[in-house]
């Protein structure tokens, strides 16, 4: 698998570490009777069978972590994109 | 037909021709008492242990594909039961116990070879953890030994066990009464014998949907045709996401690819099931003499049973350097499945919210080496409504109240574990 | 050219003048250069070459390529060792050694094949049904039996000398095959500039065009395919990889490929490459991997002299060997014919037995006029011991009746051709059944994706060539290299390939003899019907029930006809009867070259610290962590680990001593919000702490157990210094880039790994100042100017420090961070400058002991199941802001009772001892899920109390203290008594540290 990164091009798989589900928003607030949210956020999956958003980290290049959506059943990439969102509109 | 010598001998006098089918292919009915979505392992064993242990026969087993084309076959086959979790370690217990006495159960030889499972460590601080781990597994009463280098070149010659070894060998922990089984073998096994009990084990019937009403479920959806039930499980690790959805749940796993290896067939090298400290890698020779090799995860989530490369190259890395003499043997074929991964890498045996509808999932890497006593903890749980002692712990409530059953220590990410 | 009684005695692409000396079981032979070791074997009379699996039947040469089930030989000595090898594809050099294997006490005498009378007993499955009485048979007995019947060939006694490495080719263009179709795409692609590999699994190229006798662009083909090899492997943008078997495709165009580089020259110095793996990335796949020849099935079609007829041909045309001298051939296609032709020419007395009518051929124009064709017939049975003598022939509407018996000393046999679409499957598509050549090919392709020639099912030469140079151009231009599209060469006119499959033969016949659809694992036709009867008719489950095509050709000649079978067996078309998954390997490769040059020592990093030699240099004895080297202890003369530890330790607690730490991962972030970020990373505050100060840390995950501690240190308002263990130092990392680029965007802050730029030491010990004072320049390091927690830059020699005032061993001590190369530097100044104090250096042993006194945790304690307050750090979790793990660390299950807190123990008896990883228990001897109530994290003899001291995880451990428990290490048939303690048992007040 190559997995293109918007500052280093494409590249192998074994420069990259996954993350996982990036649809995912850390729960905002202080609230402990937010509890159902954070148990959401750090243990449920949609774990989707086709287009998935997810995190990836070109650990062994530029260290930036990217929003990839791949498809789960065919692992074919349709898009990558910098999880900093100032910094897409310099994506080339 | 029981299998037996005389029967043996019968058959083979006449050529074989009159060997009965080791199951029935039915056309489903429009009721039964319970519905088995799954015709994996698990799935086959929570229907005969239904009949055997609880007299429920009046069940069916639903398969999207062919019986059998799941996990139960993709796997590198090992049994062992040292778990260091309680929670795991009576459950894995259990369900050796049931593996000792299962083909003799089952009148099907599945093949159960205990030849040890060993897992070697590297360094002082690799030994003291698989200290703690034994004398868990001890106080639990599974079976367990800790052996020195020497030992450890008499139980696997083919270990590199000299001190210039990348990762020398320090010691081991075994089991003794760990192995391995004819994977397949299983699934047959237990659709046979609960065919002979009255289960109806239907291929090719692919669940779409579930019947709910008021909480409470009625049946289910099938591409054959609406099949009605008051009592529903649910054992399809691998695809559990995508049909509880259509129930309406939402699960704690992810679903991640975990590669097989196996080599070319040479005459025996290898006795135990050898695991190292240094690398997540285990290996088994098989009966047919092909050595058998597990590594890591692929590492993202999938639903295509196939490997990469990296992971491959990965284990050939390990395999060679862990056991040098392995060098001009050459791997034959790599396979992947799909495994159910968790926040805790511990299973699911539980009820759901909706009333009557039963989930076993989330089996992480002791999907294969847990089936029995899965089908034996999930029948109880569907019998009785209440669940198995072995198995009460294996709720998808334990993220909330945070009584994880957290095997090996790692976070929250299920491909971690 | 004595012995070589099957050479012919002109022809053949081999090198005449030369000869190879090489030998099989034992008995020496000759060939030439261009054999290879299966036309050796034919060229010198030897038909016999191995066993079958379960049955020991006699089995010879059955192809001339790689997916020779039958010819597996072990080749090579001692540490060269290889099992399991074609002889297809061994390359003859002088001196090379095969040996036949799975028989003994001889091949042709295998006391082994008694198994083949025992038959009847076991079909297919009968492992399933059998053995299981009495019960304990199956253990002590049977199963023992069954393993040593396992395998084929035996693996090396010893290591391999041998060398592999691992190589990338990025390209345009993969084009995989260099038959007819593949060389033109490759060509098409290359003229139009595009970057080209061509790799081939044979040392030719040409593809079937090598073992041909036929015209291309007026040329005999294998020459023709040289000069068009010669001319790509003159091309800057062309890679030629001959001797190069992909084995594998992998997502988004990734393919795995052996190259073998060094086993045709038969080199036995130690050192030489061998193998080499390829990864090799692409943006256009041409597949041109050709078609592979499946078996006719009939009554004991297996036996030595029975061969494809392609191969056939391939022998005669490439290697100048006749297999036979009065051949059958055996088809339903017209393919055939050329063997029959070839065969006939080189002087063979041929008989073609066609099962189809003659108005349905199109070869029979190729055949000399002498030669006998019989249509409508096929061969049902075949006799001989160690090599065919007969064949028996029938009407194919009346098999069970033997028309005529024909003496042969050779069988071709051809059922048809299979496009070799295993590259076209790996990444998931499913192939159709194509009945048009009455095999599986590929409907469609995936972007990107070329199919030509025999793996598209074009079997038809000039079209091959057309396809080729039309898969070449649109590949080319698929990555902007624009061509004229140039016109194929012109071929010979061959006869259109038509056929009519035939699976088997009835019942009666296959009762009398065996017929071998897999021949390698013996599957027979009566196999299938059995599992068939039984209920395993779907391809999967016939595949797992019978083994067939699990055997090391992965079923390529068998595969196809097995469903062919079924699917009559069924009543069902063979669409619906289901195929097996192709998987990778497509041919299988060696671990040792699939690991390449990671493997050995340098199988992973070693890593060494920038003070490593002095460490090597004064004796220390190393342990491994996180792939460091790291000192464990110093022995002295006559000490052991015991004895050194405890001096270490003594002499850091009464003098001062010195550890390397440079392992510590270490984090520096720049930028205004950067306290900001810690305080969200750390249970802890650190924006409001003051510069030059520097405090203890601890980071938690988000599912609130404790992820990591260390030390965080403020060099000014917006630039911070962390250190995080070694086990975690990449972890933390990824961690607080993932939280920083996805959580907190906003926050301005950056941040960069330097655990390798800085070399890091502790000096420890009351005469910790003294020993500093005199080497470091720049502070004033009196307790009042330089408190413990305090922080400051300055020199040690020429060398940049910075000094760090904490302390893990509970003494007076400070760490030292010195840019990585002047650590050795400094460590000896250090060293120097301590010696009249009596400074000695302590190991990760001698740490732990003193931490371990000091109630500090580490790796044992955070093993990722521990929440901070189970450690004691409960007091440390701020209440006042949010932070990673703060709100999921308050969940019932980690605050409640019967949590395990950390404790410590001390024997009853001070000469007892305990180890780590012993049981917690109060009664002792009992077994079951409660029994353990926590367990001995750390444990050490303490110098300081002169007995053993413990760190414990223990229920409820903190409301303890007092108690009495058992200390048990089962495994060791071990159990103390102890009692439980708070954790510091040195200097609870930190009066030391602070002195």
């Amino acid at each position: 698998m190559q997995i293109p990164c918007p500052w280093c091009g494409s590249r192998p798989l074994d420069e990259f570490e996954y993350g996982g589900d990036a649809t995912k928003k850390r729960p905002e607030g202080k609230k402990q009777e937010n509890m159902e949210a954070w148990v959401d956020y750090a243990f449920l999956h949609d774990n989707v069978a086709g287009r998935h958003k997810e995190y990836w980290q070109h650990v062994g290049g530029c260290r930036c972590w990217l929003i990839v959506t791949r498809d789960t059943r065919t692992h074919e990439i349709i898009k990558s994109e910098f999880a900093v969102p100032q910094l897409r509109s310099n994506q080339r | 037909m029981r299998y037996s010598l005389s029967a043996i001998i019968r058959n083979a006098a006449t050529g074989h021709k009159h060997w009965p089918k080791v199951w029935k292919n039915p056309e489903p009915k429009q009721s039964y008492d319970v519905i088995i979505v799954g015709g994996g392992g698990h799935g086959l064993a929570t229907a005969y242990y239904l009949a055997r242990n609880h007299g429920i026969t009046n069940v069916a087993v639903l398969e999207k594909g062919y019986l059998g084309n799941g996990n139960i076959g993709r796997n590198t086959t090992i049994v062992r039961s040292n778990y260091l979790c309680s929670e795991n370690s009576q459950f894995y217990e259990h369900s050796l116990k049931l593996w000792e006495s299962l083909s003799a159960d089952l009148n099907y030889n599945v093949m159960l070879s205990q030849r040890g499972a060993l897992n070697i460590f590297h360094t002082p601080a690799q030994r003291d953890a698989a200290i703690r781990r034994g004398n868990a597994f001890s106080l639990n009463g599974i079976d367990s030994v800790l052996v020195t280098r020497e030992e450890v070149k008499k139980l696997a010659p083919l270990v590199d066990c000299s001190p210039s070894a990348r990762f020398p060998v320090l010691g081991g922990l075994l089991q003794p009464r760990g192995g391995s089984v004819r994977h397949d073998a299983v699934a047959w096994g237990f659709a046979r014998a609960a065919d002979r009990r009255g289960v109806d084990i239907i291929q090719n019937c692919e669940v779409t949907g579930f019947q709910i009403e008021k909480g409470r479920v009625r049946g289910v959806e099938t591409s054959r045709g609406p099949i009605s039930a008051s009592k529903v499980g649910i054992v399809v690790a691998g695809r559990s996401t995508l049909v509880a959805q259509m129930a309406g749940l939402r699960l704690p796993i992810e679903s991640h690819v975990l590669q097989c290896f196996v080599t070319e067939p040479v005459k025996p090298v290898l006795d135990t099931v050898v695991m190292f400290a240094a690398a997540h890698f285990s290996i088994v020779q098989s009966d047919k003499g092909g050595l058998v090799f597990n590594g890591d995860l692929d590492g993202y989530n999938s639903y295509a049973q196939r490997g990469n490369m990296p992971v491959m190259t990965g284990v050939a890395e390990s395999a060679v350097s862990f056991m040098p003499r392995l060098s001009r043997l050459r791997l034959l074929r790599h396979w992947g499945g799909i495994n159910d991964m968790t926040p805790d890498g511990s299973p699911f045996i539980t009820r759901t919210p909706v009333k009557g509808l039963f989930f076993n999932g989330g089996w992480c890497y002791g999907g294969f080496k847990g089936t029995p006593a899965s089908g034996w903890t999930f029948a109880h749980l569907i019998a009785n409504d209440e669940p198995h002692p072995f198995a009460s712990g294996y709720t998808l409530s334990r993220f909330e109240t945070g009584r994880v059953i957290n095997e090996n220590g790692a976070g929250p990410q299920p491909g971690r574990h | 050219m004595s012995g070589q009684s099957h050479r012919l005695p002109s022809g053949g692409r081999i090198d005449r003048s030369k000869t190879v000396r090489f030998s099989f079981d034992g008995r020496s032979y000759e060939g030439h250069p261009g054999d290879t070791l299966a036309s050796g074997l034919i060229a010198n009379g030897v038909h016999l070459t191995g066993r079958s699996f379960k049955y020991h039947r006699p089995r010879g040469i059955t192809t001339s390529g790689s997916e020779e089930p039958n010819a597996l030989v072990t080749t090579g000595e001692g540490g060269r060792t290889e099992p399991n090898v074609p002889a297809t594809m061994v390359e003859l050099h002088d001196g090379l050694v095969a040996r036949s294997q799975n028989r003994w006490p001889s091949l042709s005498f295998d006391l082994m094949a008694v198994n083949s009378l025992l038959k009847p007993f076991f079909p297919a499955g009968f492992y399933y049904k059998t053995f299981m009485w009495p019960r304990s048979f199956w253990y002590r007995l049977y199963e023992p039996a069954i393993r040593r019947a396992a395998g084929l060939g035996t693996i090396a006694d010893q290591p391999d000398p041998d060398v592999y490495e691992h190589s990338y080719a990025h390209c345009d263009v993969l084009v995989v095959g260099a038959g007819p179709a593949g060389l033109m795409a490759a060509q098409a692609a290359a003229r139009a500039g595009a970057r080209v590999v061509l790799a081939d699994e044979r040392a030719v190229p040409g593809g079937h065009l090598a073992g041909e006798a036929i015209e291309v662009d007026g040329r005999d083909s294998a020459a023709w395919a040289q000069g068009i090899c010669d001319e790509l492997d003159g091309l800057e943008n062309v890679q030629m990889l001959l001797r190069t078997s992909v084995f594998g495709r992998y997502d988004g165009l990734t393919f795995g490929a052996v190259e073998r580089v060094g086993d045709h020259l038969g080199n036995d110095s130690s050192g030489d490459l061998r193998q080499r793996r390829w990864t090799i990335q692409t943006r256009q796949f041409v597949c041109a991997t050709g078609a592979i020849e499946r078996p006719l099935v009939f009554g004991d079609n297996d036996r030595p002299g029975i061969m494809l007829a392609g191969s056939a041909r391939h022998y005669v045309n490439q290697y100048g060997v006749l297999p036979g001298r009065k051949v059958v051939v055996a088809t339903n296609n017209d393919d055939s014919y050329l063997t029959a032709r070839d065969l006939a020419r080189a002087g063979a007395d041929v008989t073609l037995i066609d099962s189809r009518r003659e108005k349905d051929v199109t070869g029979h124009a190729l055949l000399p006029g002498e030669t006998e064709v019989r249509y409508g017939q096929c061969v049902t049975q075949t006799c001989g011991k160690l090599h065919v003598s007969s064949a028996r022939l029938a009407d194919i509407s009346e098999p069970d009746h033997i028309r005529s018996e024909l003496p042969c000393d050779l069988i071709c046999t051809s059922g048809g051709w299979n496009p070799t679409i295993h590259l076209l499957s790996h990444c998931g598509a499913r192939p159709k059944w194509d009945s048009a050549i009455s095999a599986f090919a590929m409907a469609k392709v995936e972007n990107g994706v070329h199919m030509v020639g025999g793996a598209a099912g074009t079997f038809e030469l000039q079209k091959c060539l057309q396809e080729g140079v039309a898969a070449g151009v649109a590949a080319a231009s698929a990555c902007s290299r624009k061509a004229r599209k140039p016109a194929a060469p012109k071929t010979e006119k061959l006869p259109e390939y038509r056929i009519q499959p035939l699976w088997r033969l009835p019942d009666t016949i296959s009762k009398a003899s065996a017929s071998f659809v897999d021949f390698q694992n013996d599957v027979t036709i009566a196999d299938l019907e059995l599992a068939d009867r039984e209920g395993f008719g779907h391809a999967e489950h016939a595949k797992r029930y019978t083994t067939l095509g699990m055997a090391t050709d992965q079923g390529k000649l068998s595969n196809v006809n097995a469903i062919g079978v079924l699917s009559e067996l069924r009543g069902t078309p063979i669409a619906e009867t289901g195929t097996t998954t192709y998987r990778p390997l497509y041919t299988p490769a060696a671990l040792g070259t699939l690991a390449g040059q990671r493997q050995g020592a340098e199988f992973r990093a070693t890593r060494h610290s920038a003070m490593h030699q002095w460490h090597e240099k004064n004796g220390a004895v190393f342990t491994e962590a996180g792939l460091w080297l790291r000192p464990y202890y110093y022995p002295r003369e006559g000490e052991d680990f015991a004895a050194a530890v405890k001096r270490e330790v003594l002499n850091a607690r009464s003098a001062v001593g010195m550890v390397d730490v440079s392992t510590l991962g270490k984090i520096e972030l720049k930028g205004p919000d950067s306290g900001q970020f810690l305080d969200r990373l750390y249970i802890n505050s650190f924006s409001k702490m003051k510069t030059g100060r520097a405090r203890y840390g601890v980071m938690l995950r988000e599912d609130g157990m404790v992820f990591d501690d260390g030390t965080v240190t403020r060099l000014a308002d917006d630039h911070y210094f962390i250190t995080v263990t070694t086990a975690n130092a990449s972890g933390v990392m990824q961690h607080m880039e993932f939280c920083h680029q996805v959580h907190w965007p906003d926050l301005d802050v950056q941040f960069c790994s330097v655990t390798e730029v800085w070399a890091a030491m502790a000096v420890a010990g009351p005469k910790a100042r003294d020993v500093l004072s005199r080497v470091v320049d720049g502070i004033d390091l009196s307790n009042e100017a330089f408190p413990l927690q305090s922080v400051a830059d300055a020199r040690i020699g020429d060398a940049f420090v910075r000094v760090l005032r904490i302390s893990f061993s509970g003494e007076l001590a400070y760490e030292i961070y010195t840019p990585a190369d002047c650590g050795l530097g400094v460590w000896e100044a250090i060293m120097e400058a301590g010696a009249e104090d009596g400074i000695s250096a302590y190991g990760t042993e001698a740490m732990t002991v003193m931490r371990t006194e000091k109630g500090h945790v580490a790796g044992p304690e955070l093993d990722g199941r521990t929440t901070a307050d189970d450690l004691g750090l409960g007091r440390m979790m701020s209440q006042r802001k949010d932070y990673i793990g703060r709100w999921l660390s308050q969940r019932s299950g980690l605050t409640g009772a019967g949590r395990s807190q950390l404790v410590g123990l001390k024997p009853i008896t001070n000469s007892d001892t305990f180890r780590m990883g012993a049981h917690l228990v109060t009664e002792p001897g009992t077994i079951g899920p409660d029994v353990s109530q926590g367990h001995v994290t750390t444990s050490v003899y303490s110098p300081a109390c002169d007995h053993f001291i413990g760190l414990a995880l223990l229920q409820d451990g903190r409301s303890r203290t007092g108690e009495r428990v058992y200390v048990a290490s089962p495994l060791h048939n071990e159990q103390v008594e102890a009692e439980v303690t708070g954790p510091v048992f040195v200097d609870p007040d930190g009066e030391r540290m602070r002195g």
